[in-house]
């Protein structure tokens, strides 16, 4: 009993305490949340206008966006941020944390837009109709009557896709960035313990996750109150 | 008012309307009635664009819709639609289904608008009901909510498909008093119906159609008491 608790004190000891190794876990968490939430504010603007465009007749936007989503989903997300960070980026100004954010976003923005499309399609067909019998122009009927009902179909599977996107970040140690999980790798390299720093990381992407998880919930119930 | 001249309209292979012509003069409430797939609510589609003609032409006031198709929604401000599935926004309150449409589209001030929402819902038998959401309201409260929400935008034609084939049969009257009510305040309508009682009692003129023409139009007394047609007389001999 006595030497699990030294074992446990010191495995505390050299992958927290010691050279304020910890800091490197608060960073990481840091950086981490920074990407998911630049991220997911982008794919959801590139989501919306690459669901709207392929909602439209337009042939020529039409192929563009298919062509978007097909190259990102037909893709490895690791190999996506590092061609976008050395070859489309690398050669520009902009920190590294931004590059990976609007990589991040490019990759999310093709499945939000998925997301979007199918929720759109979901809206009965005579509320486009009745809008329009109003005499509301097509945007207008989109804005006010049908985008606003679609969210409501969209939300839980988006919610689900900020969870991913929380969790496809951890790939952002390839351009060199510390993540949250990059942090984890670092101690593990000074202190040749794997378990205790990618169990105490499991651990923070869990916890975070479970809080993503439950404010979407209560959003979605809020949002139920007109059913 | 409206006239249509030599409507046809396809989907795909299929032709739906074969060429129809009509005219709807102002205050004139005119009943379409037919055997389902005779074009009767396609007809009506038309008349506000909701259906795209293949060929043809319709005029509102002179305007013609085939020309102005890019004027389209202001045309449409004046002209009323309800559904047979109601088709109200469920996402907003009855109050808030109403008025979308005079704040949004007209500018009118949001006190303005509820103001005249209150004076439509009371008119329709529901003044209680502002705050209530769709889904809390029967089909036939919710079809007259839908009334009021196209007569908020102070249409001078209404058209009305089917508005009652979706109800239980004990919510039909509630909705045929206030299009009753509507009629004698000299409102335009065209009412694509099977309520045969209604037709007879309210229509100016009767429409019947079939396989996508207008086989026979009249007066009901002509329609009901002496049709001319073997079509007319074998189609009434199966709902009356």
């Amino acid at each position: 009993m006595e030497s699990f608790f030294k074992l446990l004190s010191d495995a505390i000891y050299y992958n927290l305490i010691r050279e304020q190794r910890y800091m490197l876990f608060v960073n990481g968490l840091g950086i981490s949340l920074q990407l998911t939430f630049f991220a997911a504010i982008l794919g959801v603007i590139i989501g919306l206008i690459v669901a709207l465009i392929k909602l439209t007749n337009i042939k020529f936007l039409n192929r563009i966006a298919s062509l978007y989503v097909d190259v990102i989903r037909g893709t490895p997300a690791v190999v996506q941020l590092v061609l976008i960070y050395y070859a489309i980026l690398g050669s520009s100004n902009l920190p590294k944390i931004a590059v990976a954010s609007i990589a991040f976003g490019i990759n999310s923005g093709a499945y939000v837009s998925e997301l979007i499309r199918a929720g759109i399609l979901a809206v009965d067909k005579g509320q486009m109709e009745a809008a329009r019998s109003l005499g509301f122009s097509y945007a207008s009927s989109m804005r006010y009557i049908i985008i606003p009902q679609a969210i409501k179909n969209i939300l839980p599977a988006l919610a689900n896709e900020f969870i991913v996107l929380l969790k496809e970040t951890a790939i952002a140690g390839y351009i060199a960035l510390d993540d949250l999980t990059r942090a984890g790798n670092i101690v593990r390299g000074r202190t040749f313990d794997a378990y205790t720093p990618f169990i105490l990381v499991a651990i923070i992407y869990l916890y975070i996750t479970t809080i993503l998880t439950w404010l979407m919930n209560n959003m979605e119930r809020r949002m139920r109150q007109s059913d | 008012m409206i006239k249509v001249i030599d409507l046809h309209k396809s989907f795909g292979d299929l032709e739906v309307l074969k060429g129809v012509t009509t005219n709807i003069a102002k205050q004139e409430v005119v009943c379409v009635i037919g055997p389902s797939g005779s074009g009767k609510s396609t007809f009506l589609r038309c008349l506000n664009l909701l259906e795209e003609p293949t060929s043809g032409e319709i005029f509102i006031d002179g305007i013609s819709l085939m020309e102005h198709r890019k004027n389209i929604n202001k045309l449409r401000q004046r002209m009323g639609m309800v559904f047979q599935q109601f088709n109200l926004f469920p996402h907003m309150t009855v109050m808030d289904n109403i008025t979308l449409g005079p704040i949004k589209l007209k500018k009118m001030p949001k006190e303005q608008a509820e103001e005249k929402a209150m004076e439509l819902l009371r008119k329709v038998g529901l003044p209680d009901k502002s705050n209530e959401y769709p889904s809390r309201l029967s089909g036939g409260q919710k079809q007259r909510v839908a009334i009021a929400r196209a007569l908020a935008m102070d249409p001078e034609i209404m058209l009305f498909d089917e508005p009652t084939s979706a109800l239980d049969p004990e919510m039909v009257g509630e909705v045929l008093n206030v299009m009753k009510q509507l009629a004698e305040e000299g409102m335009t309508m065209v009412v694509v119906t099977h309520e045969m009682g209604f037709a007879r009692e309210v229509a100016d003129r009767i429409l019947f159609m079939d396989d996508g023409v207008i086989a026979e139009e009249g007066t009901p007394e002509q329609i009901f008491s002496n049709p001319k047609k073997e079509r007319t007389k074998s189609f009434l001999s199966k709902v009356l």
